[in-house]
């Protein structure tokens, strides 16, 4: 997968868990800070990626995914 | 298998950390069928229930909303004809009263407090209990409750509530046949408990206590003393804590 569709399919489901609009999903946004992703809604973000991308993503982990260009890379290197 | 045909609510699974999601894989283990509620996001429960053995249905439910409570029995009817088992893995408290905030605290925080983790046990009991069947069992999930810890606060004093509560149903319960036991676990690193501001300050005594020591990640143990008291095993057991914190409530030091 290239960076653009993991960005794209993280979009997809920032949709559909948070109400993000795709438009404004790019790889240096903040998902609390820019998309407003409240804490229980990145919990069911998490899950729905690790499903999607087949990764496990570790919950120790999960605090140093700020961005969504931090999550792309973390879904690459799984 | 210890649950083989009985027929099992259990609320409280939001992660695959909870200790519900624990109890609800073991239960379908032991050859129960089981209905999950879900709260506050049940998109996110729907998600996690596809991780066990076999996925169950998933009710959405605010155990402090008493139009829901009032619907409650019905909804599981069309999944469960009754039910032999109800587990109780539910605990709200407002941020700011934890984590040291107690003598600050408000009453509207602790009645918030006290609404989601005490008294919507014997609410959700009392919702489900023309479902209950005779030999019926009712268990909930509390942090020992008679001494008090750094930064627990207010949760602290829910969950003494809870304890007491968990007697009276006993009381109340135990003509229908019905049991009402808690299990006391030690420390889980589950949603719950990163939610509570300071929790790694009991975390780390507690393995250095408890004569068994203590895995701050391994919810089976609390989920198995669950199976057990929702079995034929404990059947003359209510009104009773079950602890399973590696033994650390015994010890002195």
């Amino acid at each position: 997968m290239t960076r653009e569709e993991i960005t794209a399919g993280l979009a997809e489901i920032l949709e559909e868990v948070a109400g993000v609009n795709p438009e404004d999903v790019s790889e240096e946004k903040s998902f609390t800070e820019d998309l407003d992703v409240d804490s229980l809604s990145m919990v069911e973000v998490v899950v729905a990626a690790e499903e999607k991308f087949g990764v496990k993503i570790p919950d120790d982990e999960v605090q140093n995914l700020k961005t969504v260009g931090d999550a792309v890379n973390f879904i690459l290197k799984g | 298998m210890l649950l083989e045909g009985k027929k099992i609510l259990v609320t409280g699974v939001i992660t695959d950390q909870s200790i519900a999601f624990s109890v609800a894989k073991l239960a379908l283990e032991q050859g129960a069928e089981i209905v999950l509620t879900a709260y506050p996001r049940p998109t996110l429960v729907e998600r996690i229930a596809k991780r066990l053995p076999t996925t169950p249905p998933v009710i959405p439910l605010d155990v402090t909303n008493p139009e829901e409570l009032a619907g409650l029995a019905d909804k599981v009817k069309e999944y469960l004809p009754t039910l032999d088992g109800v587990v109780h893995s539910i605990g709200f408290a407002p941020q700011t009263a934890l984590g040291g905030n107690f003598l600050e605290t408000p009453w509207e925080d602790v009645a918030t407090a006290l609404h989601a983790s005490t008294y919507s046990y014997k609410s959700l009991a009392a919702a489900l209990l023309p479902l209950l069947q005779p030999g019926g069992s009712v268990v909930g999930l509390t942090f020992d409750a008679t001494v008090s810890y750094p930064v627990y606060d207010w949760m602290g004093v829910a969950k003494a509530g809870l304890e007491s509560a968990s007697r009276y149903l006993a009381r109340y319960l135990g003509e229908k046949g019905i049991r009402s036991n808690l299990v006391s676990a030690g420390p889980l690193r589950s949603m719950a408990a990163k939610s509570i501001p300071g929790f790694e300050k009991f975390e780390e005594s507690w393995a250095e206590r408890a004569p068994l020591r203590w895995e701050l990640t391994n919810q089976e143990p609390a989920a198995k003393a669950v199976i057990a008291l929702l079995s034929d095993w404990f059947p003359a057991t209510t009104g009773e804590i079950v602890h399973v914190d590696g033994g650390y409530h015994a010890m002195a030091g």
